[in-house]
């Protein structure tokens, strides 16, 4: 079965710290966990970007029982807003991103962005000129 | 005897749709295998560009009259404050230009909202005088309403220019873009190979007067530009090392579009506006045609620490050092990045090459050569007494 890989933003509801589950998705569900990006706000909510590597079924498994205990979880990739049609691929955003997901194409020397790279860093939402990036890592809808 | 050419030559050709136009980049590839004196008798015109941000950019607006007329002493255009010190209804917009309530947002913005032919909220106040009797009007323009709106840009297409790093802990937001802390990037902004000064370091086709595209548009080389520098150090090619000369550059900016004037604004910085320029280069003679068949392994600039005062010099690299993604700075490995979109000035140097191709667009002799022997003063601070 295929082993997948998907970064995914976990927003936890106040009073969920008492619970230990991430190791909950690694000892129950055979998920390695990467965190890439943390930010807790005690007593209001906390927002976790976990990189999540395991079979599909588990991994479906992981993000059910997140859910089952209130923690929303979202594809990064669905909190990434960038307006591709206004870019003038100037670089601004290429000269932060040490992620390596936007980077100049060597040959036509256009701006690509690949989201699966992203930390959600956010250094781009300010290097941008033209603010063409919005990341929404705590909020949620 | 090598071959030369004349301007009126040129322009027959062009007229007659049998001239033979290069890109700056494409002219570079053909110099592999190509000397200059072949070049002449193949190429007749060199097409060069960049799409920067040009902080020293400004449009001219006349507003028309009202009933009862008013002397415009104070003006906001969308809350950005324009010159108020140009008779009754006339005011210069300057791109870096800032309305108070939200500093991200500057006469840029209104320059491209006005290309893009938006309403624009005009306010102004005079002190009202016998014959402009009005002391306030608040009114709607857009650039249908308005008589004129002239690109006037006092210092553009800088003659190269440095490379930014930052040595310092800290995160710096400048003009240059947003500099890592310890040199964890590098940033630099000329089209190289592709940039217009470069292919013409001693201005012997460009001067006051000389045609050019700007912002979408025809307009002209005014006037050398503002900082205009041709003293700096030079390499054996004769292209200076850091930035240099400038142009003042004009035109019909109704005639624009905002593919090619941009808007930005600059993290703790402030505001500008990325500028589009092409600029055809006659393949006149020989001596010509080995300035345009410079490439990128053959244009050095200068790397500048941003984060330290008065900006020290921490080396030299080439542009192809920079287009590679990485430079040796120090010792240390620094990622590159551009901060001036190099696929736009390609997009213009095609365009321009088309429109000459197509023959509508003539090349225009310089009416005045550039100045030549020039350098900079600094700003003294002397102390007034009273």
């Amino acid at each position: 079965m295929n082993i997948v890989k998907r970064r995914i933003i976990l927003r936890f509801p106040p009073q969920s710290g008492d619970k230990p589950l991430s190791y909950v998705l690694v000892k129950d569900y055979d998920i390695r966990i990467n965190i890439l990006k943390a930010e807790v706000m005690p007593g209001k909510r906390g927002s976790l970007l976990l990189e999540m590597e395991a079979r599909q079924s588990n991994l479906d498994k992981g993000i059910a029982y997140l859910e089952a205990h209130n923690v929303e979880c979202q594809p990064l990739d669905k909190r990434i807003q960038f307006n591709s049609d206004k870019c003038i691929s100037c670089g601004n955003c290429t000269a932060v991103c040490f992620a390596g997901a936007l980077t100049m194409n060597q040959v036509t020397w256009k701006m690509e962005f690949n989201k699966e790279l992203c930390v959600a860093c956010e250094l781009c939402v300010k290097a941008c000129p033209l603010r063409l990036f919005d990341i929404d890592f705590r909020d949620g809808n | 005897m090598a071959k030369e050419k004349s301007y009126q030559e040129i322009n027959e050709k062009i007229k007659k749709g049998e001239a033979v136009v290069l890109t700056a980049e494409e002219v570079a590839q053909l110099a592999k295998t190509c000397t200059p004196e072949e070049i002449v008798e193949k190429v007749d015109v060199v097409t060069t560009a960049t799409f920067g941000a040009m902080c020293s950019s400004g449009v001219f607006i006349n507003f028309g009259h009202a009933d009862p007329p008013i002397r415009m002493e104070k003006i906001r255009l969308n809350g950005v404050p324009a010159y108020g010190g140009l008779a009754a209804v006339d005011t210069y917009l300057g791109a870096t230009s800032v309305n108070s309530n939200n500093p991200e947002y500057g006469g840029a913005h209104v320059m491209q909202e006005l290309i893009e032919g938006k309403d624009i909220i005009l306010e102004a106040w005079g002190k009202g005088t016998d014959c402009y009797p009005r002391k306030h009007i608040r009114t709607v323009i857009n650039k249908n309403t308005i008589n004129e709106m002239i690109l006037f840009n006092p210092r553009n297409a800088y003659q190269n220019y440095n490379v930014a790093v930052n040595t310092t802990s800290k995160i710096k937001y400048t003009y240059m873009g947003t500099l890592l802390p310890n040199m964890r990037n590098a940033t630099y902004s000329t089209a190289g190979e592709l940039s217009p000064l470069i292919n013409d370091p001693e201005f012997k086709t460009i001067g006051v007067g000389t045609r050019i595209f700007i912002g979408g548009t025809t307009g002209y080389v005014a006037w050398p530009g503002t900082q205009f520098h041709t003293t700096k150090p030079k390499d054996e090619n004769g292209v200076p090392i850091t930035n240099a000369a400038t142009l003042a550059v004009i035109g019909n900016m109704k005639e624009m579009s905002s593919a090619f004037l941009q808007a930005a604004y600059y993290e703790k910085y402030g505001v500008s506006l990325f500028v589009g320029i092409g600029i055809p280069i006659p393949v006149l003679n020989v001596e010509i045609a080995k300035r345009v068949s410079i490439n990128n392994s053959q244009i050095t600039t200068t790397v500048l620490d941003y984060g330290s005062p008065g900006q020290p010099k921490l080396g030299y690299v080439t542009y192809e050092q920079l287009r590679s993604g990485e430079i040796e700075v120090n010792g240390q490995k620094v990622r590159t990045a551009p901060v001036a979109s190099l696929a736009k000035a390609r997009t213009i140097a095609a365009l321009l090459k088309e429109m000459i191709e197509k023959g509508d667009f003539l090349l225009q002799e310089p009416i005045q050569m550039f100045p030549t022997g020039t350098s900079l003063k600094g700003l003294a601070e002397i102390e007034i007494t009273e």
